[in-house]
């Protein structure tokens, strides 16, 4: 298993004391033989970078009344594209928390899905049938028994078939691990030696709530022991650390060598939704190191710089590029079609009973002018 | 110190919002009894709402405090404190999301005392912002008082009025039984009113007859008093005067207050946000058939959520939530017998 950046070299917040790491915050490699080679690198920089592009400008979009109520994930992109890019989306499951937006990006749920669902749109929550990405999780916890529930079916499919399993990636915040699923979701994954890869996104805050009302335990990663399963304390907005503890806990899933527990120490810098004041509860220079040293763009783009991968030039050409597939995607959410008022009825059971009918029929009659376009 | 002998406060009043008056409430209760303790996710800087506000900085984090983010725990942890003889008041973030907390409410909470045969007794407090009509994400518009009044034991209390939630909850935390209280999210800011200071206590069990009428009984309470009351004035206009009873109350039920008006109206419309199948309404509805058969001149109507999850589709609550037009329909549609 992947062991911790030696402890020569000093956190840059106390917080990161003990985790995995790769490029220091100046981008100077930490483990050199552990870096990814050059397109591998940009594919993921490319990634995270959309990402973030795509949140900075969502709140935009939310000041504007074109989003509804959105939860931020501005700071944590490292952990989020990271860890989901180790995924084989073509075959993997991602049950992300309801802060996953950018998890969703990667995992390529189309950028004007990402728009309808964050409008809360129905079109948004609609899946294609070969997508294994499950809605945005809003009760805190609940996707990690199902991560398990999924787990175990993939793994019994492997086995009748004769392949290695499809893997499911669930992540969980650091408020999440106090609630009894999560208990639950690991504690049957480790039974069931179940192909998962939990993924706490430590950012130190639940809404007004630090980290140490949640637990009394040093590290979060600790809890993996207590289910029988390995964990690993990754420095969570070193991008290249993410992917590369993640890829192998996806391997050992796959493998057949059961769950891993992985805890991303990252920091949310921006506020928990767009409703959310945060300088009311914390003092907002704690953020300003891992707003700016510590911001995960930031040293992987001084590795970039330093190997001759990347320059100003292509950073603005990809700001460009996400630019016009935002607006794209804007103008294709705009051409979503209203809801008939009878359909919040809809999907409630495979066929209507007649009691909805009769309600359906209701609905009608009382909003006779609704519908598409309005 | 009971109830009964503690001194009448002086009558003034302020003029306050919903969760102002709840704030208030909270702390009075923190500064008469030093048995109360106030927690839950997030409430020690105020909570989402704002309910707890000031209360940390005044009455220090040993009685009011953020708690790990667990239901089962918050409701699981205060059992024990009411157990042991603290006056736990616990705020479920969110109505929504007091799931988790129910088997700790439906197995433990209101058992207690039954099983132990009054030995040990659980005065707990929970309160929690329910309903809909603010634009909010899935589960945080829902409506479970149904849910929590079918659980034997335990008391539910729903406040329409700024007054009414600082009475009902001061009532509440010296009620020696567990007490739900429902908290209209779309109340909070949205009705301003009188509420008089200090101790200020509206019995659980008393119905509140918002307005009164003679033509028909409108039976709400929460966030669809203010819905009733507008749907009663669009009906007063056509000539129908309909009686608007805010219940207040879910568990114990005002049987007597809505008796009375049944008896002389005879004709009966309940409203609620939760969907209607299985709904606090059909209780209301089954009440009153048994009770008033003889003297109902129409069938009972209830106008109420679909009987479909909320729509995570903030979009489309409107269509959901019963408006004053739907309630108005309603009453017309009881009339025409
Ligand atoms: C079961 C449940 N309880 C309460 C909430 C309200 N709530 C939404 S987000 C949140 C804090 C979550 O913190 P954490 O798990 O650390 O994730 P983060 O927001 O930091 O990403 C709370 C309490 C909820 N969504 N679900």
């Amino acid at each position: 298993m992947t062991t911790p950046t030696p402890a020569s070299t000093e956190p840059a917040d106390p917080r990161l004391a003990g985790t995995f790491s790769l490029l220091a915050p100046d981008g100077t490699p930490r483990r050199p033989e552990l870096l990814p080679l050059g397109p591998e690198v940009l594919r993921l920089y490319r990634q995270m970078r959309r990402a973030r592009l795509f949140d900075d400008r969502a709140l935009v979009l939310q000041r504007q009344g074109r989003l509804g109520v959105y939860p931020l994930f501005g700071g944590m992109e490292a952990t989020q594209v990271g860890a989901v890019l180790a995924l084989d989306t073509a075959r993997d499951w991602l049950a992300p928390t309801y802060r996953g937006t950018g998890c969703a990006l990667a995992y390529g749920l189309p950028m004007h899905k990402v728009i309808l669902s964050w409008r809360a749109h129905p079109d948004g929550f609609r899946m294609d049938p070969q997508q294994r990405l499950l809605p945005f999780y809003v009760p805190i916890g609940n996707q990690l028994p199902h991560a398990a529930g999924i787990a175990l079916a993939e793994r019994r499919r492997a086995e009748r078939e004769g392949h290695d399993a499809s893997v499911v990636l669930a992540f969980v915040g650091d408020g999440g691990t106090s609630e009894g699923d999560f208990h639950v979701g690991l504690n049957f994954a480790g039974v069931y030696r179940a192909p998962a890869v939990f993924v706490i996104e430590n950012n130190g805050w639940a809404i007004s709530t630090p980290t140490s009302r949640q637990t009394a335990a040093a590290t979060l990663a600790s809890r993996g022991e207590g289910y029988g399963m390995p964990a690993v304390r990754v420095d969570g907005n070193d991008l290249l650390a993410v992917h590369h503890v993640t890829a192998e806990a996806v391997a050992r899933a796959r493998a057949g060598e059961g769950p891993t527990l992985i805890e991303c120490v990252t920091y949310r810098v921006m506020p928990h939704t767009s409703s959310d004041d945060p300088a009311r509860y914390r003092d907002e220079a704690e953020g300003e190191l891992w707003r700016t040293v510590l911001a995960p763009a930031r040293r992987l783009r001084a590795y970039l710089d330093r190997a001759g991968l990347w320059d100003d030039e292509q950073e603005q050409a990809l700001a460009a590029e996400v630019e016009q597939e935002l607006r794209d995607a804007l103008v294709q959410a705009d051409a979503a079609p209203g809801l008939e008022p009878w359909q919040i009825l809809d999907h409630v059971y495979a066929e209507p009973t007649p009691d909805l009918l009769e309600q359906q029929a209701e609905l009608r009659a009382l909003y006779p002018q609704r519908g598409a376009g309005q | 110190m009971s109830a009964a002998t503690r001194p009448a406060e002086p009558a003034a009043t302020r003029t306050l919002t919903l969760v102002q008056a709840v704030q208030d409430a909270l702390a009075v209760a923190l500064e008469q009894d030093e048995r109360v303790m106030v927690f839950g996710e997030d409430v020690g800087m105020g909570g989402v709402f704002r309910a707890t506000d000031g209360l940390q900085a005044r009455f220090g984090e040993g009685r009011v405090f953020d708690t790990p983010l667990s239901e089962a725990g918050i409701v699981g942890m205060g059992i024990g404190l009411a157990l042991a003889g603290e006056r736990p008041v616990a705020e479920l973030q969110f109505a929504g999301f007091l799931y988790p907390a129910l088997e700790q409410m439906a197995v433990q909470l209101g058992r207690y005392r039954h099983r132990s045969q009054g030995r040990y007794t659980v005065p707990m407090v929970i309160r929690a912002p329910y309903g809909g009509g603010i634009h909010s994400p899935e589960l945080h518009s829902e409506s479970p008082e149904g849910l929590v009044a079918a659980l034997p034991g335990l008391k539910v209390a729903i406040p329409s009025t700024p007054a009414d939630a600082k009475g009902l909850l001061l009532a509440a935390i010296e009620d020696p039984d567990p007490v739900v209280l429902f908290e209209s999210i779309k109340l909070y800011r949205s009705v301003r009113g009188e509420v008089p200071s200090g101790r200020h206590i509206v019995p659980l069990g008393q119905a509140r007859v918002a307005r009164p009428g003679q033509h028909c009984t409108v039976l709400c309470y929460g966030g669809m008093v203010e819905v009733c009351l507008a749907a009663a004035e669009a009906a007063s206009a056509a000539g129908v005067e309909a009686e608007v009873i805010d219940l207040r109350s879910l568990v114990p039920l005002d049987l007597a207050t809505i008796g009375e008006s049944v008896e002389r109206t005879g004709r009966v419309v309940i409203v609620h946000e939760a969907a209607r199948r299985m709904g606090f309404g059909a209780e209301l509805a089954a009440l009153i058939a048994e009770r008033h058969l003889t003297s109902l001149h129409a069938p009972i109507v209830r106008v109420a959520g679909w009987d479909a999850p909320y729509p995570p589709f903030t979009s489309e609550e409107a269509l959901y939530r019963p408006d004053a037009r739907r309630v108005a329909l309603a009453v017309r549609q009881v009339m025409q017998y």
